[in-house]
C-alpha cells in the first residue's frame, strides 16, 4: 500500500481522502436513507384482504420505483447466490448433476405466472400478519424470471474451466473454497454478468404480474411500478401509463449507469481470451469509485475478508498424506442412484397419466396441443418477419463502424425496456379499428425480444474481418450472390445466438401478449399463452399445470431439434 | 547424484477404448529423479511423456506400479513438486504479483510475508516493474517468466517443466532457458532437481545431465543418454552437435513399433495411428532432399535446421515419407528412394497418381476406405463408421486425428472425396462403380 502511494501526486497522499470523497459522500448517505426507508416499508403489518394504499399521482412514482427496484435487486442477489451454489454443486457431484441440470432445463421453460400461482399462499402463510409474506411471494416470482439462465451460464462457466488452469490450481494446492474464488467464479463471471443483465430485463417484463398478484383468488397490489401500471390499466388511464413508461426509462437508465456499466467495466479483467480484441467497457462511475480513497478502503476491507477466508479454508494435507489417497470408486451407489431416478420417473409418468385422465381428460390435452401449434406458428412467423427487417438493417449498421457502437447501445437498451407497457396502446388500436386479435396481437410477442436479433446481427457484422470485406469488393460480389455467399454466412453464428434468445423470450411473452386487458375489455388470441393466462386468472390448477407442461415440451423440443443443431453447425464451420 | 527424490517403479497408465478394454499409454516405466540433476524427456508425440510428467506431479494417478516421493507414496500434488506449463496457465484476472503469490496464498501465508517472498523471486526472474500488470498485457516470454516465478516462489525441491519454452519464439525460448540454467548453476534457487519434457532435441541436449528417450505404443523408456558436458554449453560446439546427432539416431533407430519412424521396415496395421504430416511439408522436404547440398542424403539435424520445422513436426513428416516409400533411414541419415526421386521429377497430376498408388499399398486405413466405397452401391459412406472402427484401438482424439490424416491424404491421392458438411466420404465423381 505504502509503495503504491508514492506514485500519487503529493496533495492526494497527504490530504487523506481526496476531492472524489467529498462528492461521493452525500450520494452514499442518500442511498443509505433510501434503502432503509424502502426496506422498512416492506415489513409493515398486513392482513390478507386489506387493500394497500396506491395512487396514480405521478408524484408517487419515484417511491414506487424505489420499491420495485429494491425487490428486483433482492431477487437478483438471491439469483446470484443460487447460481453459484447450483454451479458448485453440479460440477463437484456427479449425482447432483444428473438430477439438477435437467430439472433446471424444465424450470427454465416454466412461465413465471405458474410459479406465482403455486407459491403465493404458502408465502403469505409463512409470515402471518405481515406484508413480508406477500413481498416474498413477489420477490420469488421475480427470482424465477431471473435465476435459471444465470444458473445455467454459471454451470457452463464452471464446466469449461480450461484444463491447464485447473491443473495449475491442483499443482499449487488450492482447496475447493480457494478454487471457487480464485478460478471458477472469475472464469464464469463474464457470462454470469451478461445473463444478469438479460435477467434484469426479464424481471421488468413480468413486473406487473409479480406485483399485482391476481392469482389463486388473491387480489393484492404491492406498492410498486407494476401495481401502478396494473391500476392504470384497470382505470384506463393512458396518461398514467405514459408516466410509468417515463419512470421506467429513468429506472433502466439509472441501473444501467450506476450498476451494470461499472460492473461490466470491472469484470473486463475476467475475460479469458489472452489477446484483448474486444474493446473494453467504460464506466464513469467505476473510474470515479476507483479514484476515491474511501471506497478503495471499503473494497480492501472486503478483499481482506475474502483473503482471510481463503487462508482459513486451505488444504490441510499434502500429496503424500494418507488423506490424499483416492477412494476406490465403486459403481454400486451410482447404480442405485440411477435406479432411484428411474423409479421416480416411472412413478411420475404413472401419476401424470392418472391425473390427466381424471382431472382434465385427453381431449383437453389434444386441444392444448393444438393451441401450442398456433403459438409455435406465431413465434416462427414473427421471427422470420423480424429477421427480414433487422438482418439487413443490422448488417448495414454493423458495417458502418461509426454507427455500430452507438446503435448497439440503443438496441441493448430497447431490449431491456419492458415492451408490455406498449400493450394497452395495441388494445386501444385493435378495438378502435375492429382488427382480428388472432393476427394483430401477435406482433406484441416479439416487440420486446426482436432487439436481441438486431444487436447480435450488428455485433456479428462488425466483426467480419476487413480482409474478407475487401475480397468481396475485389471480386465484385453484388446483389443476392453477395448475401448468399458472403454476408449471410458471415453473420450466421451471431444471428443464431440472437434468435435463440428472441424465441425463448417470445414464448414467455406469449402468456402476456395473447391475453391483454385494458379496463373492462380483454382481448384474446387463440394460443397456448392465452390458455395459460386465462386459467391462471381463473385459478384452475390442473389446467394451469397442463398448459405449462405442454409449453415446456414445445420449448424444449424446439430448442433441442432446431436451435441446438443450428448452433452446432454455426460453431463447427461458420466462424472466422 | 545419489539420493532419489521421486521414484517411479514399473508405472503404467491406461485408458478405456470403445470396446471397454484397456489400452496402455504408459507401461512399465522405471525412473528415479536424483538430487542435483536435470533430466530431459524426449519422444514423439503420443509417447506418454506428458502423462509421465503429470503422474510425477500428482495430477494423475498411476494405474499400476508405485510412485514414491522421498520414499513415501504420492497420492496427489505435493508441496515439494511444482510445475511450469506449456501455455503458461496464468490466471488472467490476477496481477503478476497475485499470480506469483497464488501457491503461498493457498497455504494461508500472511500477506506481508507473501509480498516479501514474491518480490524476491520477481526480482530474480527479471519481472520487477511488472508486479501490477495483468498477464494479457505481457508478451509470451514475460508470461512464462511469471509461470516460472510462480513455481519458484514455492521453493520446490522438484521443478517440472512441460514444454515450457515451446510456445515461445526461438530467441525468447533460448534466452529464458539460459536464465534458468544460470539460476540453477549459481544455486540461487533451492530447487534440487529439474525434469524437462521437450519436443526440441537441441534444448534437451543443452540443458540436461541425462536424456530419456521415450518409445510409443505403449509409452516406455527406450533409451537413456547421460550427458557429461560442462555447463554452459555452446550450441555450435562439435560435442553438442555430435550429441544432437546421436539423439536423432536414438530416436529413429532401435526396436520401434508400427507407425513410428525407424530404420526397420514395419507394416502398418488398420487401426494404427498415422503420422501427422502436412502434404505441403512432405513435398517440401522431398524437394529439399533432392536438391543441393543434400542430393539425396541428409543428416537429420542439418535437415531440421534447413526446414525450420520443430523436431516433432520434422519427425512426423519423415515418418510419413518413409511409410509411403519415398525415403528411408540409415545411420541417422535420411535417404531418398528411387520412387522419391521420380516423385520429385513428376508434374502435379503424376505426383497425385503416385501418391494415391503408394497410399493404397502402404496405408491400410486408406485402402480399407477405398475398398468399402467400391463395395457400396451408392459409392459413399459416413465417416462415423471408420471413426468407430478406429476407436477400438485409439482413443477419441487419436481416432479423429488418424481419420483426418487419412482423408487429407486420400483426397490428395484422388482416391476419394469428402464432404465436410455431411461428414460423408465418397468416390470421386468420374469413377462411380455404377457407370
Amino acid at each position: 500500500m505504502l509503495k503504491k502511494r508514492q506514485f500519487f501526486p503529493r496533495q492526494v497522499v497527504e490530504a487523506g481522502g481526496n476531492r472524489w470523497d467529498w462528492a461521493l459522500l452525500p450520494i452514499v448517505l442518500a442511498l443509505f436513507v433510501l434503502l432503509a426507508y424502502g426496506s422498512q416499508q416492506m415489513v409493515r403489518p398486513y392482513q390478507v384482504g386489506q387493500t394497500l394504499p396506491l395512487s396514480l399521482e405521478p408524484y408517487y412514482l419515484p417511491y414506487y420505483l424505489l420499491r420495485t427496484t429494491l425487490r428486483m435487486f433482492i431477487a437478483l442477489g438471491a439469483s446470484v447466490v443460487f447460481s453459484c451454489v447450483f454451479a458448485a454443486l453440479t460440477t463437484k457431484f456427479r449425482v447432483a448433476e444428473k438430477v439438477l441440470v435437467p430439472l433446471l432445463d424444465i424450470l427454465q421453460s416454466i412461465p413465471i405466472l405458474g410459479f406465482l400461482s403455486i407459491t403465493v399462499t404458502a408465502f403469505i402463510a409463512l409470515f402471518p400478519g405481515n406484508l413480508l409474506g406477500v413481498e416474498f411471494a413477489a420477490i420469488f416470482a421475480i427470482f424465477t424470471s431471473q435465476a435459471w439462465n444465470m444458473a445455467f451460464s454459471a454451470y457452463q462457466g464452471f464446466r469449461t474451466v480450461p484444463a491447464e488452469l485447473s491443473e495449475a490450481a491442483a499443482v499449487f494446492q488450492l482447496s475447493g473454497w480457494q478454487r471457487f474464488w480464485r478460478l471458477e467464479l472469475p472464469f464464469a463471471m463474464p457470462g454470469l454478468l451478461w445473463n444478469m443483465m438479460m435477467s434484469m430485463s426479464g424481471g421488468w417484463f413480468f413486473v406487473v404480474a409479480s406485483e399485482a398478484i391476481s392469482v389463486s383468488g388473491q387480489n393484492i397490489k404491492l406498492p410498486g411500478i407494476g401495481s401502478y401500471i396494473a391500476m392504470a390499466i384497470e382505470q384506463q388511464n393512458l396518461g398514467a401509463i405514459g408516466w410509468a413508461i417515463l419512470t421506467m426509462l429513468v429506472g433502466i437508465l439509472m441501473y444501467d449507469q450506476l450498476f451494470f456499466r461499472p460492473l461490466l467495466a470491472w469484470a473486463d479483467k475476467f475475460r479469458y481470451e489472452e489477446t484483448g480484441g474486444d474493446t473494453a467497457q467504460e464506466s464513469w462511475l467505476l473510474t470515479w469509485l476507483r479514484r476515491t480513497d474511501r471506497t478503495q478502503q471499503l473494497v480492501e476491507m472486503f478483499g481482506g475478508l475474502l483473503e482471510r477466508s481463503i487462508a482459513m479454508f486451505r488444504l490441510q494435507h499434502d500429496g503424500t498424506s494418507i488423506r490424499a489417497r483416492p477412494q476406490q470408486s465403486s459403481l454400486a451407489p451410482q447404480r442405485i442412484w440411477d435406479a432411484v431416478i428411474a423409479a421416480v420417473v416411472f412413478y411420475a409418468l404413472w401419476e401424470l397419466g392418472h391425473f390427466i385422465s381424471t382431472e382434465v381428460g385427453w381431449s383437453e390435452v389434444l386441444h392444448v396441443g393444438v393451441l401450442g401449434v398456433y403459438t409455435l406458428l406465431r413465434v416462427i412467423l414473427l421471427l422470420a418477419l423480424a429477421a427480414l427487417i433487422w438482418v439487413p438493417v443490422g448488417v448495414w449498421i454493423g458495417m458502418n463502424p461509426r454507427w455500430a457502437s452507438r446503435t448497439q447501445a440503443v438496441a441493448q437498451f430497447l431490449a431491456a425496456f419492458p415492451a408490455n407497457l406498449m400493450f394497452p396502446v395495441a388494445v386501444v388500436l385493435i378495438v378502435r379499428f375492429h382488427l382480428n386479435p388472432d393476427i394483430w396481437l401477435s406482433p406484441l410477442m416479439i416487440l420486446g425480444t426482436q432487439w436481441y436479433l438486431l444487436f447480435n446481427v450488428i455485433a456479428g457484422a462488425s466483426t467480419v474481418p476487413t480482409e474478407l470485406r475487401h475480397a468481396a469488393q475485389n471480386f465484385g460480389l453484388t446483389g443476392w450472390l453477395k448475401w448468399r455467399r458472403y454476408l449471410l454466412p458471415a453473420i450466421f453464428p451471431s444471428f443464431v445466438t440472437g434468435a435463440i434468445t428472441a424465441t425463448g423470450g417470445s414464448w414467455n411473452a406469449s402468456i402476456v401478449a395473447e391475453y391483454v386487458s385494458w379496463g373492462p375489455t380483454t382481448l384474446q388470441a387463440h394460443g397456448l399463452g392465452s390458455y395459460i393466462a386465462e386459467m391462471t386468472a381463473a385459478g384452475d390448477f390442473p389446467r394451469i399445470a397442463l398448459g405449462i407442461g405442454v409449453m415446456c415440451i414445445f420449448v424444449m423440443s424446439f430448442n433441442h431439434f432446431v436451435w441446438r443443431r443450428l448452433y452446432r453447425m454455426a460453431e463447427s464451420r461458420l466462424h472466422f | 547424484m545419489t539420493q532419489a527424490i521421486v521414484e517411479l517403479k514399473s508405472v503404467g497408465k491406461h485408458f478405456k477404448s470403445a470396446d471397454g478394454t484397456a489400452r496402455s499409454v504408459l507401461e512399465g516405466v522405471d525412473f528415479a529423479l536424483h538430487e542435483g540433476e536435470i533430466v530431459a524427456l524426449l519422444g514423439q508425440s503420443g509417447s506418454g511423456k506428458s502423462t509421465m510428467l503429470r503422474i510425477m506431479a500428482g495430477l494423475l494417478q498411476a494405474d499400476s506400479g508405485q510412485v514414491l516421493y522421498r520414499g513415501m507414496p504420492l497420492y496427489g500434488t505435493a508441496r515439494g513438486i511444482r510445475m511450469v506449463f506449456q501455455s503458461f496457465a496464468l490466471f488472467p484476472w490476477l496481477t503478476v504479483q497475485k499470480n506469483v503469490e497464488l501457491g503461498l496464498e493457498a497455504q494461508g501465508m500472511p500477506a506481508e510475508e507473501r509480498a516479501l517472498r514474491a518480490e524476491k523471486v520477481i526480482d530474480l526472474i527479471g519481472l520487477s516493474g511488472f508486479e501490477g500488470a495483468l498477464p494479457r498485457e505481457l508478451s509470451g516470454g514475460m508470461r512464462q517468466r511469471v509461470g516460472i516465478a510462480r513455481a519458484l516462489v514455492m521453493e520446490p525441491e522438484v521443478l517440472l517443466m512441460d514444454e515450457a519454452f515451446s510456445a515461445l519464439d526461438v530467441l525468447t525460448g533460448e534466452r529464458l532457458r539460459e536464465e534458468i540454467l544460470e539460476l540453477w548453476q549459481s544455486g540461487q534457487i533451492p530447487t534440487k532437481a529439474i525434469l524437462v519434457v521437450s519436443h526440441n532435441i537441441e534444448e534437451a541436449v543443452m540443458m540436461a545431465d541425462r536424456v530419456l528417450i521415450f518409445a510409443s505404443d505403449p509409452g516406455r523408456v527406450r533409451a537413456e543418454l547421460p550427458i557429461s558436458l560442462p555447463q554452459p554449453r555452446k550450441a555450435a560446439s562439435p560435442e553438442v552437435r555430435a550429441l544432437i546427432d546421436k539423439v536423432y539416431e536414438l530416436m529413429t533407430a532401435g526396436s520401434s513399433r508400427k507407425g513410428l519412424i525407424s530404420e526397420k521396415e514395419v507394416k502398418l496395421q488398420l487401426g494404427d495411428r498415422l503420422p501427422q504430416a502436412d502434404i505441403s511439408h512432405m513435398e517440401g522436404i522431398l524437394e529439399l532432399l533432392a536438391e543441393e547440398p543434400f542430393s539425396g542424403r541428409a543428416d537429420l539435424p542439418q535437415l531440421a535446421e534447413e526446414t525450420e520445422l520443430t523436431d516433432a513436426e520434422l519427425l512426423q513428416v519423415l515418418n510419413a515419407l518413409i511409410l509411403l516409400g519415398f525415403a528411408y533411414l540409415t545411420d541417422g541419415d535420411i535417404l531418398l528412394t528411387v520412387l522419391g526421386g521420380e516423385y520429385v521429377a513428376a508434374n502435379n497430376a503424376e505426383r497425385q497418381e503416385i501418391f494415391g498408388k503408394q497410399l493404397l499399398e502402404h496405408v491400410p486405413l486408406v485402402a480399407y476406405i477405398c475398398h468399402g466405397l467400391q463395395q457400396d452401391r451408392s459409392g459413399d459412406l459416413p465417416e462415423d463408421l471408420f471413426l468407430k472402427l478406429l476407436r477400438f484401438t485409439l482413443n477419441e482424439e487419436e481416432a479423429e486425428r488418424a481419420l483426418r490424416v487419412a482423408i487429407e491424404w486420400g483426397r490428395y491421392g484422388d482416391l476419394f472425396e469428402y464432404n465436410f458438411n455431411t461428414g460423408v466420404i465418397q468416390l470421386p465423381k468420374d469413377d462411380q462403380p455404377d457407370d
